[in-house]
């Protein structure tokens, strides 16, 4: 992993910090409550939590601008509360109620918000790749200057899709910022176990495609990659690709019990990389913020995640009806 | 205040577990994301984390319990200093609700006399051309390029090339390259990239090469295209036509000679549009593109050089779901689409001259399909003969069938048949290609055998 560059000159205001401690707490505590309402049964099916690679989205949607889109996987809570969509209404989704940003027809993996520039949440494993370009493409064919976001794990880095896709991004010069999430691990193979290139973004240079490698539990090193790669793409000069190494700490899906892995490793992660405890070190030890205004933004936050969680529960199931619904337009 | 921790679902399908290991004892604090228990479902053993910051006030379920339901309390968290006796446990939180009873299905409707829309496709006195095919197709294109500027077609040789089979000649020039896109040779690719610019709100033609090579694109098709609108609830749809020869075309073997009209009209959230004659095929395509919904359009090699009459419109569209009765008759009902047509008009002309009176109907959209004109006619004829070219298992006729088993049954004088290829991959050798088609002989021995004559 990338060292860390930022912890001692943060170039950045108290605001901002302060903004990115509440964005990631957000979607910990989130994830967290997920996690639990899933365990009570609440939440079915799949649900894969973003647990420990907070810093990712919030460092990108840090360098995003009105208009810019994004799109992802299934492990797609995180950008959602990131791009500032309800959390009551993805909580719904998860629960599969009529409150939700699908009514409670799409569920964990399948999320969308035409009003965020939000188009997925994908379960198909490297589908929203090509899918992310087309939107890019729309913008460049509309002659704006939005960007769209697409994300992307190092387990779908191996699908033939992301190649196609990378070939066409560069010729047609689309402004698309292609962020691998490397959290080391496609479900239980590690990266070492599913290739033998050393650097997943290094492969965009078969296609002349140019790119970096991030440190993702830095979510100030995550938003000044976010700048270059936005800038290059807005300048016209195609797409650019950023590696951000990250770590999610718990199992690939909540069924998942990561034997794959020691616990020591994960602890390991947790103690001394954590992103949250990273942003809390730089408020304090700045004096950007007290114990007590950290304690205060914990409890707003707690706030803000046990009413989702309550809607989530109170919102009534679909009506039967909706079975029927939204097959065409 | 004191909480129970509750035994947790750890899969979709877990309902008990053993609660394996306390890694806690009472008394013990935890922080939110401290790993207290480890729990066996029927799996895995999995670890168990704290939601909540406290301290263990009491283990309600001891190590080594099985069958521990979903949602038991298995401990009690308090908070520093708070007894686990004197508090009482917040009450249990909600349970899951019980799974909705089975969906109601719609109730089946006592059958409806069937409504067939006889309305002309053109009025009466409208003046007509000769066109090809390809031609209709092409003029579908640059007409609906030239009212919208989000329409564009992309695809492998339809710019600089004018198309593998020339149905997108003379495009380039006219829009240029921005709207008329060479793609590598990449169908996974340049399909998803295609369904991304219609989320993004372009209005895509997506050409294959030929419907063969759109296997290298079917998840895009199918997960990405036709089920975001209902995943999105209804947010997102996807204004897309993916289009291009499909079927056989001439001893080019297996890989290059199947029929996709069974395997799409299979989705929903897809359309399915599979034009015969010129006129079909351009206010079919024109009306494809303006469609709100992802459109599968299936052309046939064979067909792009027959001239049909066009008639000679402004703004000429075919609505979906419309089947068009090309021969009126009273003896059998010829249902088909696509190149079928070639081979049910033809018996029929031939059934005519012994005196069996044919209907025959093109069905045009696969999906929405016009069941009430096919029970319409059989209510009338009470015999049934499907023609299409693709594989016999699970083929649009088996669905039709099925449709006029449950709604004209009575109306029926004699089994259905249902004319396809064979149930083989398609052969190189010319003798084997004609035998593994359906051919006009084939429909006129059917039309003979359910009409007993």
């Amino acid at each position: 992993m990338a060292t860390r560059k930022s912890t001692t000159k943060p170039n950045v205001s108290a605001e901002e910090l302060l903004g990115f401690y509440r964005d990631m707490l957000l979607i910990r505590r989130f994830e967290e409550k997920a996690g639990q309402l899933y365990g009570m049964g609440l939440i079915g099916g799949f649900c894969h939590l973003y647990i420990g690679q907070e810093a990712v989205v919030v460092g990108l949607e840090a360098a995003a601008k009105e208009g810019d889109k994004r799109v992802t996987s299934y492990r797609d809570h995180g950008h959602m509360l990131a791009c500032g969509m309800d959390p009551k209404g993805v909580m719904a989704e998860l629960t599969g109620r009529e409150g939700g940003y699908s009514k409670g027809k799409g569920g964990s993996m399948h999320m969308f918000s035409k009003e965020k520039h939000f188009y997925g949440g994908h379960g198909i494993v490297g589908a929203q790749v090509p899918l992310g370009a087309g939107l890019a493409f729309s913008d460049k064919y509309k002659g704006n200057d939005n960007v769209t976001f697409t994300y992307f794990g190092d387990g779908a880095a191996n699908q033939g899709q992301v190649y196609e896709t990378y070939n066409m991004a560069m010729l047609w010069d689309l402004p698309v910022v292609f962020v691998i999430e490397n959290n080391k691990y496609a479900m239980g193979t590690s990266v070492q176990r599913a290739t033998k290139s050393p650097s997943l973004w290094e492969r965009g240079a078969a296609y002349g495609i140019t790119g970096e490698e991030v440190d993702g539990m830095d979510v100030l090193a995550v938003k000044a990659a976010g700048e270059k790669a936005v800038a290059h793409c807005r300048a016209g000069k195609g797409p650019y690709i950023l590696e951000v190494m990250t770590y999610r700490y718990r199992g690939h899906s909540m069924s998942d019990p990561a034997k794959y892995r020691t616990r020591d490793e994960v602890q390991k992660m947790r103690t001394e990389r954590d992103a949250i405890e990273h942003v809390r070190d730089l408020l304090l030890t700045g004096k950007h913020a007290s114990e007590d205004d950290l304690k205060n933004i914990d409890k707003e936050i707690k706030a803000i995640v046990n009413d989702a969680a309550e809607f989530s529960k109170d919102s009534p199931e679909p009506a039967l009806a909706e079975l029927w619904t939204d097959i065409y337009a | 205040m004191a909480t129970e921790i509750l035994m947790p679902a750890l899969s979709p399908t877990m309902e008990e577990g053993t609660l394996a290991k306390w890694l806690v004892k009472e008394g013990d604090t935890v922080a939110s994301g401290d790993i207290i228990a480890e729990i066996e479902t029927d799996k895995a053993t999995m670890e168990f984390e704290a939601v909540d910051d406290g301290v263990i006030g009491k283990l309600l379920i001891a190590a080594g319990t099985e069958g521990v339901k979903v949602n038991t309390p298995i401990a009690v968290l308090v908070a520093e200093g708070e007894s686990a006796d004197a508090a009482a446990p917040a009450p249990a939180a909600a349970a899951a609700p019980a799974a909705a009873s089975v969906a109601a299905a719609p109730a089946t409707p006592a059958p409806a006399a069937p409504k067939v829309d006889s309305a002309p496709d053109w009025p009466a006195g409208t003046a007509l051309k000769t066109q090809t095919v390809r031609e209709a197709l092409r003029d579908a294109m640059a007409e609906e390029m030239r009212a919208s500027d989000e329409v564009f077609v992309m695809g492998e040789e339809v710019a600089e090339y004018q198309g593998a089979y020339k149905i997108t000649q003379g495009l380039l020039d006219e829009f240029g390259a921005r709207s008329v896109i060479d793609t590598p040779i990449t169908e996974h690719g340049f399909a998803g990239i295609g369904v991304g610019a219609a989320f993004g709100g372009l209005r895509p033609i997506v050409e294959f090469m030929t419907f063969n090579f759109a296997m290298q694109a079917i998840a895009h098709i199918i997960n990405s295209a036709a089920k975001t609108l209902y995943m999105s609830g209804g947010q997102m749809g996807c204004p897309i036509v993916f289009r291009g020869p499909n079927g056989a075309a001439a001893r080019v073997g297996a890989q290059h000679s199947q029929c996709y009209a069974a395997w799409y009209s299979h989705i929903p959230g897809l359309k399915v549009v599979m034009p015969y004659s010129a006129a079909d095929a351009k206010g079919l395509l024109k009306q494809a593109i303006r469609d709100p919904n992802p459109v599968i359009f299936l052309e046939n090699e064979i067909l792009y050089g027959r001239s049909f009459d066009v008639p000679v419109l402004d703004d000429f569209t075919i609505p979906f779901g419309k089947a068009k009765i090309w021969r009126e008759g009273t003896d059998v009902t010829i249902v088909s689409f696509g190149i079928g047509m070639t081979y049910a008009l033809e018996a029929a002309e031939r059934l005519a001259k012994d005196g069996i009176s044919a209907e025959v109907i093109d069905l045009r959209t696969i999906r929405p399909m016009d069941t009430d004109a096919i029970l319409a006619s059989v209510m009338k004829t009470n015999r049934l003969v499907t023609v299409e070219e693709g594989f016999p298992q699970s083929s649009v006729g088996n669905y039709i069938t099925s449709v006029v088993m449950e709604r004209a049954f009575d109306y029926l004088d004699a089994p259905v048949i249902n004319l396809t290829g064979k149930d083989v991959p398609m052969p190189y050798a010319a003798n084997l290609e004609k035998l593994a088609l359906v051919t006009t002989d084939d429909v006129v021995e059917a039309v003979r055998k359910v009409t007993y004559r």
